[in-house]
């Protein structure tokens, strides 16, 4: 028995466009491998178009991969049933606004989770979902009774989290989860993954553009470039010693707060 | 440089713009004073909902309801903006100061050629006094000077990358050879190498004089660090500290700037080694504004004179600005 947790195998997806014949055909993923444990923040990063997303999908059941295969402890993902997957694999996304239904309270957004944990008992619920929503510092009584347009769009996606915390996954994805957040409530985000996957043991998928934030709270970063994985390692090698030229380029771009770019060419 | 033999540009003294809704009076900006010198790059930091677009918005003269101007003054070139009617202040836009607005580069309409649209732009700010020939030759001149094809304006939006888009608006806006620039969260929803070339454009055209000077707001002090050469702080609808960046980012005054700086991940790599901490809490309701100073329930090292009374924004040391009462 191997010891990871999630594995992925020559994941491939393509994407047509256009008709059968003219179609182009575009890997989106192209060929990538990688398995991570249990306590581990596994960060993703690449530029946009780069098949992050598309990655996070594909293990998230909400893509069928062209080719290749996700093991969930050493189980194929599409022969397990959605219910059962579900309370071990869950995502939270970048764009908290087409996550939640506008036409009802935050309330009904729980509720919705709760149907997925039958056995809980009704109070029980409703004290982890006060539960929850503290640990994202957010005020329970406020936000419960509240539509998705009263929020802003950093509460969302907390919300999302929180959300998430619920069904107590052993994977969580995180698709950019800071995308709305401001930088004051940034890093206490950071630092509840974080936490996560220290004390509880969860394996956290991070997926961003921002290597700064991927440094600050990853294990070990994959670089990905146009579908394909360029550059893996511990996060130390790959962001303060980065070998591809393409990661050396997106690390060289990165504003830094103690170090000022030469700008050429004035 | 000295400051006295630089030319003032722009200065906004003491702006008070509230925003009057039906829930209540919004104390959006609430006595924000600005000094723009020619060849100067300024920074407005601060996170969403402290009022920096707006501040923006009345720098540039732009007080449209539910917005309103209760107090203060932006004189461009000697004049007050707010003294002249609405038809006089549209000379000074896209002349004197233009603005590239957030999410701008998602404003150019789908259908319509880059062309089309700074035709129609062009003749929307100064009627027809120069023929179409004429605004494409000069667009075609100023695209090139900011590094896109010519042959841009002959494409359609939705044919151009998130960077183009951007530098497209630029150049648009940009048409008219204002003297000041004010550009609101220009790299937002881009990826890294392409905000830093965007970035880097910004510099470059006041470097070139293509604009005198600019006005950045972003919520990413990184970003702005490295192409300000002075920075605003803002938090709830004041501005905490100003200072030059270099001097704001080696030793902040504000208890508040120095928290923000302190949330910045960067990859630095001591970064790794300490665990880096929020500001908890969230910014007071600007319906009804704290009387004491606005940061002071999440503030640390508040003391009792800070919830009573209001700190004034007044210099600290040379050059630098801060309303804060232990400094």
């Amino acid at each position: 028995m191997r010891d990871d947790l999630l594995r992925v195998e020559h994941l491939t997806k393509i994407f047509t466009t256009g008709f059968i014949i003219s179609g182009e055909r575009i890997a989106a993923v192209d060929d990538v491998s990688f398995e991570c444990k249990s306590g581990e923040v596994i960060g993703l990063i690449g530029e946009s178009g780069s098949g992050k997303t598309t990655i996070a999908r594909l293990i998230l059941k909400l893509l069928i991969p062209t080719s290749g295969q996700i093991y969930f402890r050493d189980q194929e993902i599409w022969t397990m049933p959605n219910s059962k997957y579900y309370r071990y694999v869950q995502g939270v996304f970048q764009d908290p606004y087409s996550s939640i239904n506008p036409v009802y309270r935050v309330k009904h957004l729980f509720d919705n989770t709760f149907n997925l944990l039958k056995e809980v008992s009704k109070n029980e619920l409703s004290h982890r979902v006060n539960e929850v929503l503290e640990m994202v510092h957010l005020k329970p009584e406020e936000v419960l009774k509240k539509h998705v347009d009263e929020l802003s769009g950093g509460e969302l996606q907390r919300i999302l989290l929180a959300n998430c915390l619920l069904v107590d996954p052993e994977v969580i994805l995180a698709d950019e989860p800071t995308s709305m957040i401001d930088a004051s409530m940034r890093v206490i985000v950071l630092n509840i993954l974080k936490n996560l996957s220290e004390k509880q043991k969860k394996l956290i998928i991070f997926i961003t553009h921002d290597i700064s934030q991927a440094f600050y709270i990853c294990d070990r970063i994959l670089v990905m470039y146009k579908g394909k994985i360029v550059e893996q390692g511990s996060t130390e090698q790959v962001v303060l010693k980065p070998q591809h030229p393409y990661t050396q380029r997106l690390i060289a771009d990165v504003p830094k707060l103690k170090q000022k770019w030469k700008i050429e060419n004035v | 440089m000295d400051a006295e033999n630089r030319k003032i540009l722009i200065e906004a003294i003491n702006i008070k713009g509230y925003y009057y809704l039906p829930r209540g009076c919004v104390h959006a900006v609430d006595g924000c004073a600005l000094k723009l010198y020619e060849g100067e790059i300024i920074g407005i930091a601060g996170e969403s909902g402290c009022g920096k677009s707006t501040f923006g918005k009345l720098i540039m003269g732009y007080n449209k309801p539910p917005l309103r101007l209760v107090d203060g003054s932006v004189k461009m070139d000697g004049v007050n903006i707010y003294d002249l009617p609405w038809k006089e202040r549209k000379k000074f836009w896209g002349s004197f100061i233009a603005m590239i607005p957030q999410y701008s580069m998602n404003s150019l309409t789908p259908t319509h050629k880059v062309q089309a649209l700074i035709i129609d732009a062009i003749n929307e700010k100064i009627g027809s006094t120069i023929s179409k020939e004429e605004v494409i030759e000069r667009a075609k001149r100023r695209f090139e000077e900011l590094g896109l094809s010519p042959n841009v304006l002959e494409m359609y939006p939705f044919e151009l990358s998130g960077g183009m888009k951007q530098r497209a608006v630029i150049a648009i806006s940009s048409l008219l050879n204002p003297k000041v620039l004010i550009a609101d969260e220009p790299t937002s929803a881009l990826d890294v190498s392409t905000q830093r070339r965007l970035l880097e454009l910004l510099y470059y055209i006041v470097k070139r004089e293509i604009v005198k000077s600019m006005i950045v707001i972003s919520h990413d002090i990184a970003s702005l660090r490295q192409i300000c050469d002075y920075m605003y702080i803002m938090y709830a609808g004041k501005i905490m500290e100003g200072g030059p960046t270099e001097k704001m980012i080696s030793y902040p005054l504000h208890p508040y700037t120095k928290l923000l700086l302190n949330t910045v991940v960067t990859i630095d790599p001591e970064t790794r080694k300490r665990r880096l901490e929020g500001i908890p809490g969230v910014p007071p309701q600007l319906i009804e504004p704290p009387i004491g100073c606005r940061f002071s329930e999440r503030c640390p090292y508040a003391i009792d004179r800070c919830k009573r009374e209001e700190p004034q924004f007044s210099e600290a040391e040379p050059e630098r600005f801060v309303a804060c009462w232990l400094i």
